[in-house]
């Protein structure tokens, strides 16, 4: 029973939902203010998304005639849920130096689960700009993962010269090496942070939901609470992304003194560069976005991987 | 005051409908955003769906062409919303006023829809900036 209880505390407050949601909101101000300076301007108010959120939880909800209503109604939950349970995984692993097998396939796939569920919830909602937008976001799917589980093994491979014979390779492992500092994990870490600026739908990878083009795309239908749940799961999105990147990558957070420090560094810096490339550039059409994923990237990252296991053959740790 | 209008005034997300206009007031509009005025420090924002929206700007005379799709909008919008009909033609069809093709002010078309509209004038040929500001605060604050 208590080990029950302790679950849902984990889940529901501490570094699961209530967590990470006031990370989130936190997150996605500074989103907000750091693109209004880069533009010149003010920006909104520290308690702006808080708002926004109390906002759309008041109002009325409209669900379309022709959509597919429990569909439509569910998607957005199954996004959060899927972010939650990511968030939690990684704070728990952070913390309490959890592993289980295959943390990281399991990870993998809980960072599909928001895209699923936008192009699920987008599909449901019986409307064309909708349909161009759920068209969009199943290709950039398609487009980003590739690259983005070459990345994965470029780490896995690196991490594999460092762990000792028996110990098992997990997030926590992962996260004790920064792999970024090397050839190959430089290679790596910046495709992964364009995957996941896609992940997170932000320019120049805001193909599906383009406000300009397509009114909103997979998003135009919500309105009210439900449309509250996806900007609550995008900035959880903002949490959990990030510091993904931190664990593989930067060689993780940590829970006390001066690598705590360090680890809220990282994360701002992961942050701000994704907020960076936001600003600095134009939306690229769909089937540019799937020749840099797919081309670029993926050329990239195979130069990475090879570069990795030649590197652990001969140990040189540089590559 | 509820919470709900408390967090409505805090966050006002703006749809804008053209409903024929010539072009004047929609820059005026667009004007708010830049630096200079920078309307989301009021967490004002413009959105890309109606179903987003808290308050319709209503640029322009309602044309025969537009008035079914400016009731439509309306309906799309979740209430509870404001209407602000932005510039002269929208208040009382402008210079517009006898044309073959007009049906009439916004204020009109939209209590088609909905007696109980809540409808907001920003007079001027364009209004500046500086006037829709004021006409959004004194709306809200009527609310």
């Amino acid at each position: 029973m208590s080990s029950a209880l302790s679950n849902l505390f984990w889940i529901l407050i501490f570094p699961g939902f209530l967590f990470t949601v006031v990370l989130g909101l936190a997150a996605s101000w500074i989103v907000r203010k750091v693109s209004a300076l880069v533009q010149w301007r003010v920006g909104p108010p520290f308690a702006q998304p808080l708002y926004d959120i109390m906002k759309l939880m008041g109002k009325e909800i409209l669900l379309p005639q022709e959509a597919q209503r429990h569909v439509f109604i569910a998607a957005p939950l199954v996004g959060l849920a899927g972010v939650l349970l990511l968030s939690t995984m990684l704070w728990r692993i952070t913390i309490a130096e959890t592993a289980f097998v295959g943390d990281i396939i399991v990870a993998i796939y809980l960072m599909v689960l928001p895209s699923l569920a936008l192009i699920l919830g987008s599909s449901a909602s019986a409307s064309p700009h909708a349909a161009i937008g759920t068209s969009r976001e199943m290709k950039l799917v398609l487009g980003y993962e590739l690259p983005l589980v070459l990345a994965f093994v470029v780490v896995i491979i690196k991490t594999a010269g460092h762990v000792e014979p028996g110990q098992q390779l997990s997030l926590a492992a992962i996260s004790e090496h920064a792999t970024v500092l090397s050839v190959s994990g430089m290679l790596a870490f910046l495709a992964s942070l364009l995957c996941v600026q896609a992940k997170l739908g932000f320019v120049p990878f805001d193909i599906a939901e383009s406000e300009t083009e397509v009114a909103s795309g997979v998003i135009i239908e919500y309105s009210g609470a439900l449309l509250a749940v996806w900007k609550l799961m995008h900035a959880m999105m903002l949490v959990a992304l990030p510091l993904f990147l931190v664990m593989v990558f930067l060689g993780g957070f940590g829970t006390a003194g001066w690598p705590l420090v360090a680890g809220i560094g990282k994360y701002v810096l992961v942050l701000v560069l994704i907020i960076l490339i936001k600003n600095t550039n134009p939306r690229m059409r769909i089937d540019q976005a799937m020749r840099f994923f797919w081309f670029y990237c993926g050329i990239a990252l195979a130069v990475a991987v090879i570069l990795a296991t030649i590197g652990n053959y001969y140990g040189i740790s540089w590559l | 005051m509820s919470w709900k209008t408390w967090s409505l005034k805090k966050s006002v997300w703006v749809f804008h409908v053209n409903t024929g206009a010539c072009n004047n007031c929609d820059i005026e509009i667009v004007n708010l955003l830049t630096p200079k005025f920078d309307v989301e420090r009021f967490g004002m924002k413009l959105v890309g769906s109606p179903r987003h929206a808290d308050a319709l700007l209503v640029t322009g005379v309602v044309t025969r062409q537009a008035a079914p799709r400016l009731k439509e909008v309306y309906r799309q919008t979740p209430k509870p919303c404001v209407v602000f009909a932005i510039g002269a033609c929208a208040c009382d069809k402008g210079i517009f006023h006898a044309g073959y093709h007009v049906v009439g002010p916004v204020d009109k078309i939209v209590r088609e829809e909905d007696p109980n509209a809540i409808i907001a004038y920003v007079p001027g040929c364009p209004p500046k900036p500086e006037a829709m500001i004021s006409g959004v605060v004194k709306a809200l604050s009527a609310l």
